[in-house]
């Protein structure tokens, strides 16, 4: 007897789930929890939408949620193969920040995390967001240059940044060893404002919020293909029969390319596994999302404890979600080096994620060859800081048909014109990225 | 963990080679224009399932290995030189990617 | 005996030799062999941490790796480690051990308040406040929750040295992991069969199940002994499968005992890197609780851990035990209790009838048969057992401790990373793994196979069925030889299921470490989190340090009742790696700190250090940077005007070197390069730049033709490895019809540059037998020669922009050499200069580095149009046509001069115009303090930069609040005619 499917409970009709309140959490407790109600509604797919979402993950969902608030279009249909958000972002660092080099980079993530500051209050969902800083360890005068010249650039753009002092990086990350390693820190550079936000949180919050906004959010309803007719889009087939759609987005980080081939789209993306990491919980030691310099390695603390860390993506193209021991290996020697004193912590959990690794690094927020037909994906590794910037210019994509401003480098057509947007000049290979 | 059959120096873990990327494209002739050379540099099947794909063994005999390798179960089909194909194609369809979270 | 609750000899513990321990500042004794659990429990200790939440007393649950409340912190002479499970701790003299997640003590913990205002708590309650006002996240809320969080505490020192490592890599068959009966039964089948076989086990001692029973003893005793004395099994005890990594590669971690520790140097683990053909998962299965409310206090217990606290450490954990299960298999601790002359306060099984039961009821034990336990009484240990009756009475058993068995979960976590899907099976009320065969074979309780007899035999046929794929079969007359006869597993009645005793206000747990409840999970199901996954992350089940062994099931039975569906289509969350937690030290191995990378060195290295060289990392490389304790602008000018008005010498080594060969090879070299050099003389050298296939610049460097057939390229330090690889790559597929061989020569060669206006009379002492005039041996003259009498080359180049001549020797004759030409140097003043004065001279004369050549640039960006070959195909050429590459606004080199020459510039500096400063124009790549001018110079990157020469920009750099005024200038800034170079 193998495990049926998961059957779907009958389709529960939108209602609110209330406001959350401490108010509301002190009545539900004299009440014994009795008042709380679904999150999002669990909707049954029509057969025909306005805008059809392919993925329901962080940018799916956002993209959901904007289109209904900001552009009252909530004809819209949001469909995830699974439960909703335990793809990439329910398995990421949680890390947000907006220190990259390329200025429209800079302007476009910059803009998410003025997004994610004002998230609670928008969506009435503690994501958590903690601002308490990331800071970017430099070793070579080389890197400190570098640094210098993106700070400098945020600056430009009135977006925080500042250097530190070996003395200062010490002072703020007491578990840093600065001398003994192979290569000694030389200083760092501090965002103050990027920080962490609690990833689940992200994912049933704009659900909970576009499901009162009216959309309809399906889990348990897996695309196998993209329709088209013409040139032109004409819905979805899926595990719950054809959905026909004026618009269809294709919201599937790792998976675009398959999907995006059964509309004859072939993608600039390599699909490719990035290993995460927890420690198990741990009274606070670390308050700052830090990064190495001298080894792909990065690390923060979560509210619970964990100490959450990661590194480089293992290298080949794989949509196994596994990750393989040399890379752990590898990341655990960076941590032991750059922080010895985790040398008797233990690595609780590890997993991995498939990224979308576009040709250059960069995101991809565009229309395709097929009218109808646009793509929120090839985020890399760096797609959970983007949900809210992701999820506003691709509801504008699809509202007005042109590009957000603050995403009009990032078309497909900029790999034709040459105008690639590559922060570190790795060029054309994500097994580099 | 990968363990790639190289066929010069026999089975050996991944960290030995150098991924190379994808090995369906050949290079265009040299006029063949900006569409065909903007095909072989970024577009990519990316597919979930067989991929023909070059690892260089620079931990070994630095020779460039072709692999056919399913890139959901990671089974290695086919190890060989540049310009050799597979005998024989590797079983069924390329497999739709699992529901697994 | 010591401790009031050791009652008998167990099987690990050594009673002649005592250990005095701590714990939570107590002395106690126990003895070699205890864990610091059966220690604890056999001093009459129940009360050992505080739980994470509510901050509810707990104890001690479990006697194995699975355990969710006995977490201690371990204070030793390297500081303090969190969160060590007491129930693997092994005892050792010293050992001082405090609780954790208290304050101000175990007894009296103030955070208790958390429980009682847990109706207030409930799973999830987080996301749902704490977001007003706005600025209390951060500053208020936020630091209390990271204060109440984690459990153990990790001082934040950093230690002096590394922890010791060792990574050990195996190959072999099979991997056996588990050797409990089913294990090993399974391991000597595939020994005698012939093959090399690992047999992995958690456990200190081999037998898992079978230590449980003394009608295996002798089983276990002698099937051991058969495999110790089999050559190709290598027995792992105390190490656990970490996981499984695909093609037959698994991570495993053994822990080492104290004694064994202090023989290794003090290493605490080792990580097992396997190899096999084969695995056969014989992993087992663990006991899982029943949620009643208070069915965390101190005293309940699994049967099974209270069974193996007897047996194996002579340990009674309570002096009146109750039972409450659901299962046969858990009578075996009553039977091993009563035995040892304890008397159990009764069994309370929810089953209407049972042979075990009955068996009970003979021996004269008060049996409830169809009633369940409705609560505990008692705070931090159990006083008494509140039942209710198949009758529908109350009453109470006069109980010191309640072992709760709610039947038995097939351990899956690695066969769920080899790809099985979950079964689930009715009969045992849990889920299978239904591993493909060419992955590997499950067998034993691991597959729901119970009964020690019946998982060895199990263990065995999976074992004759992976030694038949491998094509082996055993030798009949070895077969013939069988282990000793197995004993008889009783016979037993299915289990009934029971998940939760419902009715009774209090929380029941099912997940005791991350304090999860019943409710949690009710709540979870009304609130749409009703997917396993979601429930899991909203309540946070089976999210802690246990990973939720022992409840996980219990909490998914609770989830499908809520939602009125069967428990088969609810599953379980996907269980992660790692199966145990695994210390970094462990994992990291030993590429750690001064070792994290390898240190690559010049052949010259102890003379550079000698003559006071400051080095600096360059990648691998350890290069010198200046030949003074400190860089400062003093000592490289000094340095760079030696080479300017003098001569000076200095150490290349580090370029990429590769020899070039065939009579394709300047095809080949026409093909990766964008200029061409198949019509380079013999005997000269071409400065060549290289792009990558999208037509961005990708490395440059200097190649010289030696002989018709014959190149030597070098390349950037920072790029050699990847050239090469980029050069083998073509030269293997586009390039696979020419007749060219590619070969490293990058450690062969020392190269050594001698530049400066006196360079020729300097080389000329030393190399032999070449005309050196401007004549014979004009700048780029490439050419063998003895130098110093050492075969070599010479060539004339320059990257300083004077008179310069590199010379190339073997690397093992490097010193020699440097030192003959150090000699011929004195009469000129020469001086050796490092990396800082290199560069200062090549920014004066406009030259790049990857400062410049970052991968975002082009060649027409840099200047370099004029090199791409007109005719013929490159690497990158089409591509270097597309309208992005060609936009005149890109950023293109310039050069860079402060208007007050009084003012530095600095790399970074972003050039904005004067009178709109916040849109970039460029920014400033490469700088330095000038030789000859005053003042600074600089290369900067600026859109349409060679558009603006004459223009006047300001140089920002906001970070260090700076605004300079400068002047856009010709990169090229020194004599700009390259006169010097050609005298």
């Amino acid at each position: 007897m193998t495990v049926p499917p998961y059957s779907d409970p009958p389709a529960v009709p939108a209602e609110s789930s209330g406001r959350y309140s401490l108010w509301r959490l002190l009545r539900e407790g004299l009440n014994g929890q009795r008042g709380w109600s679904r999150a999002w509604a669990k909707a049954t797919p029509r057969p025909q939408y306005r805008v059809v979402i392919v993925g329901g993950g962080g940018h799916g969902l956002a993209t959901a949620f904007y289109l209904a608030s900001e552009h009252g279009i909530n004809d819209v249909a949001v469909l995830e193969k699974g439960p909703l958000g335990l793809g990439n972002v329910g398995r990421n660092t949680t890390i947000i920040r907006s220190n990259y080099f390329h200025p429209d980079n800079i302007r476009f993530y910059d803009f998410s995390l003025k997004l994610w500051e004002g998230f609670e209050r928008r969506l009435n969902f503690n994501a958590m967001v903690s601002q308490r800083g990331t800071l970017n360890l430099f070793h070579t005068e080389a890197q400190r240059d570098l640094f210098t010249r993106r700070a400098n650039q945020m600056r430009l753009l009135g977006v925080d940044a500042l250097p530190l002092s070996r003395a200062a990086v010490k002072h703020r990350v007491p578990l840093i060893d600065l001398d003994h390693g192979r290569y000694p820190v030389l200083g760092g550079f501090l965002q103050p404002r990027g920080g962490t936000v609690r990833h689940d949180a992200v994912a049933w919050a704009y659900a909970r919020a576009a499901s009162a906004a009216g959309v309809d959010v399906v889990e348990h309803c897996e695309v196998t293909a993209v329709r088209s007719a013409g040139g032109r889009v004409t819905g979805v087939d899926s595990s719950r029969g054809f959905i026909a759609a004026d618009t269809v987005c294709l919201a599937v980080a790792g998976h675009s390319s398959l999907l995006a081939a059964t509309a004859g789209v072939k993608l600039p993306i390599e699909t490719h596994v990035l290993q995460a990491f927890v420690s198990e919980p741990i009274k606070p030691v670390l308050d700052v999302v830090l990064t190495y310099g001298a080894g792909h390695f990065y690390i923060n603390q979560s509210d619970k404890g964990g100490l959450v860390f990661g590194g480089a993506i293992d290298g080949y193209n794989t949509y196994g979600q596994r990750g393989t021991l040399p890379m752990a290996e590898e990341v655990a020697a960076a941590g032991v080096t750059l922080l010895p004193g985790l040398a008797r912590l233990r690595v609780l959990r590890q997993w991995g994620g498939v990224m979308d690794m576009s040709m250059d690094g960069s995101p991809i927020v565009s229309k395709t060859g097929v009218e109808g037909l646009s793509v929120n994906g090839g985020w890399c590794y760096g797609g959970f800081k983007a949900i809210p910037a992701g999820g506003v210019t691709t509801a504008h994509l699809i509202a007005h048909g042109e590009p957000h401003p603050l995403a009009a480098h990032l078309t497909l057509e900029r790999f034709a014109t040459g105008r690639i947007v590559d922060e570190r000049g790795i060029g054309p290979y994500p097994y580099l990225h | 963990m990968l363990r790639i059959p190289c066929p010069w120096c026999g089975e050996r873990d991944e960290i030995e080679f150098r991924y190379r990327g994808d090995a369906s494209r050949e290079r265009p002739a040299a006029h063949a224009g900006l569409a065909a050379f903007n095909a072989l540099v970024y577009t990519r099947d990316n597919p979930c399932g067989w991929h023909a794909e070059w690892w260089l063994h620079v931990g070994g005999c630095r020779q460039l290995l072709k692999v056919v390798r399913h890139t959901l179960t990671h089974e290695i089909h086919w190890v060989g030189a540049p310009g050799e194909e597979p005998p024989s194609r590797p079983d069924g369809p390329p497999l739709p990617p699992q529901a697994g979270h | 005996m010591a401790g009031p609750a050791r009652i008998a000899r167990g099987l690990l513990t050594d009673t002649s030799r005592a250990i005095d321990f701590r714990f939570d500042g107590r002395l106690f004794s126990g003895f070699d062999g205890d864990t610091l659990a059966s220690a604890l429990l056999a001093n009459g200790v129940l009360l050992a941490g505080r739980s994470f939440k509510y901050h509810r007393p707990r104890g001690i649950v479990t006697a194995g790796p699975e355990e969710p409340c006995a977490l201690v912190d371990v204070i030793g002479a390297r500081g303090r480690e969190p969160n060590r499970l007491a129930t693997t701790l092994a005892l050792r003299a010293g050992l001082v051990a405090e609780s954790q997640n208290r304050w101000p003590s175990l007894r009296f913990d103030a955070l208790v308040l958390n429980d009682l205002l847990g109706r207030f708590l409930p799973a999830g309650f987080y996301y749902k406040t704490f977001m007003a006002p706005s600025w209390a996240w951060e500053r208020l809320y936020e630091p209390l929750i990271r204060r109440a969080a984690g459990l153990g505490r990790l001082e934040p020192i950093v230690p002096r040295h590394a922890d010791p490592a060792e990574t050990v890599h195996h190959h072999a068959d099979v991997l056996v992991v588990g050797a409990g009966a089913c294990g090993l039964a399974a391991a000597h089948r595939l020994a005698v069969s012939g093959l090399r076989v690992i047999l992995a086990e958690q456990d200190v001692v081999l037998g898992g199940g079978t230590l449980l029973d003394e009608r295996w003893d002798s089983w276990r005793a002698a099937t051991c002994v058969s495999l110790a004395a089999l050559r190709c099994v290598r027995r792992l005890p105390s190490t656990t499968v970490l996981g499984a990594y695909g093609h037959g590669v698994f991570g495993a971690l053994e822990t080492l005992a104290p004694a064994e520790s202090a023989r290794c140097g003090g290493l605490r683990e080792r990580l097992h890197v396997v190899r096999v053909r084969r695995a056969l998962l014989a992993t087992g299965a663990h006991e899982r609780l029943i949620a009643f409310p208070s069915n965390d206090v101190p005293g309940v217990m699994l049967a099974g851990a209270a069974l193996r606290y007897l047996r194996c450490h002579g340990v009674a954990v309570g002096a009146s035990p109750a039972l409450f299960v659901n299962n046969d298999e858990a009578y075996a601790t009553l039977f091993a209790l009563d035995e040892a002359g304890v008397r159990c306060a009764g069994v309370v099984d929810a089953r209407p009838t049972s042979p075990a039961a009955e068996r009970a009821r003979e021996l004269g034990l008060d049996v409830h048969l169809g009633a369940a336990v409705e609560r505990v009484t008692g705070r931090a240990a159990v006083r008494g057992v509140r039942i209710l009756d198949a009758d529908g009475r109350r009453r109470e058993l006069a109980a010191d401790c309640l072992l709760v068995s709610g039947g038995h979960t097939p351990q899956t976590t690695l066969a769920s990373q080899l790809g099985a899907p979950l079964v689930w099976q009715d009969r045992i009320a849990a889920f299978t793994p239904a591993l493909a065969p060419e992955n590997g074979q499950v067998a034993g309780a691991a597959r729901g196979v119970f009964g020690l007899a019946a998982a060895a035999r199990d263990g065995e046929a999976a074992a004759r069925q992976i030694a038949a794929q491998l094509g082996r079969s055993p030798d009949p007359a070895t077969a013939a030889r069988e282990a000793a006869p197995l004993p008889r597993d009783p016979e037993v009645t299915p289990l009934t299921p029971l998940w939760e005793v419902g009715g009774r206000r209090g929380k029941a747990f099912v997940d005791l470490q991350n304090d999860v409840t019943t409710t949690d999970v009710r709540l979870a199901a009304r609130e749409g989190y009703e997917h396993v996954e979601h429930m899991k992350r909203f309540t946070t089940l089976g999210m802690a340090t246990d990973q939720g062994r022992i409840g996980g099931l219990v909490g998914s039975a609770v989830l499908a009742q809520a939602r009125g569906v069967p428990l088969a289509s609810v599953g379980q969350p996907k269980p992660r790696p790692y199966a145990r937690p695994v210390p970094f030290a462990a994992l990291a191995g030993g590429e750690v700190r001064e070792h994290y990378r390898p240190a690559r060195r010049l052949p010259l290295h102890e003379w550079h250090a000698g003559a006071g060289a400051t080095f600096v990392p360059t990648g691998l490389w350890l290069r010198p940077l200046v030949y003074s304790p400190q860089s400062t602008w003093e000592a490289v000018l000094n340095e760079a005007r030696a080479v300017r008005r003098r001569v000076g010498i200095t150490d290349v080594s580090t370029l990429g070197k590769i020899d070039v060969q065939g009579t394709d090879a300047g095809k080949f070299l026409d093909f990766v390069y964008a200029n061409t050099f198949s019509s380079l003389a013999v005997g000269r050298a071409r400065y060549g730049i290289m792009l990558r296939e999208d037509g961005m610049l990708f490395d440059d460097g200097t190649t010289a033709r030696l002989a018709p057939g014959h190149f030597l390229m070098t390349t950037t330090t920072a790029n050699a490895v990847v050239v090469l690889e980029h050069l083998e790559f073509y030269r293997h597929t586009a390039c696979a019809a020419l007749d060219v061989v590619l070969t490293d020569v990058g450690d062969q060669w020392a190269q050594f540059a001698v530049a400066g206006p006196r360079a020729r009379e300097v080389v000329a002492q030393v190399v032999a037998g070449v005309d050196l005039s401007n004549e014979a041996f004009p700048f780029m003259a490439a050419r063998a020669a003895h130098i110093a009498g050492v075969a070599g080359r010479v060539f004339r180049i320059s990257f300083s922009g004077e008179l310069a001549y590199e010379l190339a020797v073997p690397a093992r004759q490097a010193l020699p050499v440097w030192s003959a030409l150090l000699e011929a140097g004195k009469p000129w003043g020469m001086i050796p200069y490092g990396l800082d004065a290199l560069n200062t001279l090549r920014i004066e004369k406009g030259h790049i580095t990857g400062a410049e050549l970052n991968g975002n640039t082009s060649a027409s960006d840099l200047g370099f149009e004029r090199l791409l070959k007109a005719e013929g195909d490159f690497i990158g050429r089409t591509l270097s046509g597309r309208p992005g590459l060609k936009d005149p606004a890109r950023l293109q080199l310039v050069g860079v001069r402060p208007v007050d020459p009084a003012q530095r510039l600095r790399n970074g500096l972003q050039l904005v115009a004067q009178q709109e400063r916040t849109t970039s124009l460029g920014y400033m790549t490469s700088s330095s303090p000038s030789t000859e001018v005053a003042g600074w110079v600089g290369l900067a990157l600026l859109a349409g930069g060679r558009r603006r020469i004459g223009e006047r920009l300001i140089g920002l750099s906001p970070i260090h609040a700076e605004a300079i005024e400068i002047e856009v200038v010709s990169p090229h800034m020194l004599d700009p005619e390259n006169l010097r170079v050609r005298t």
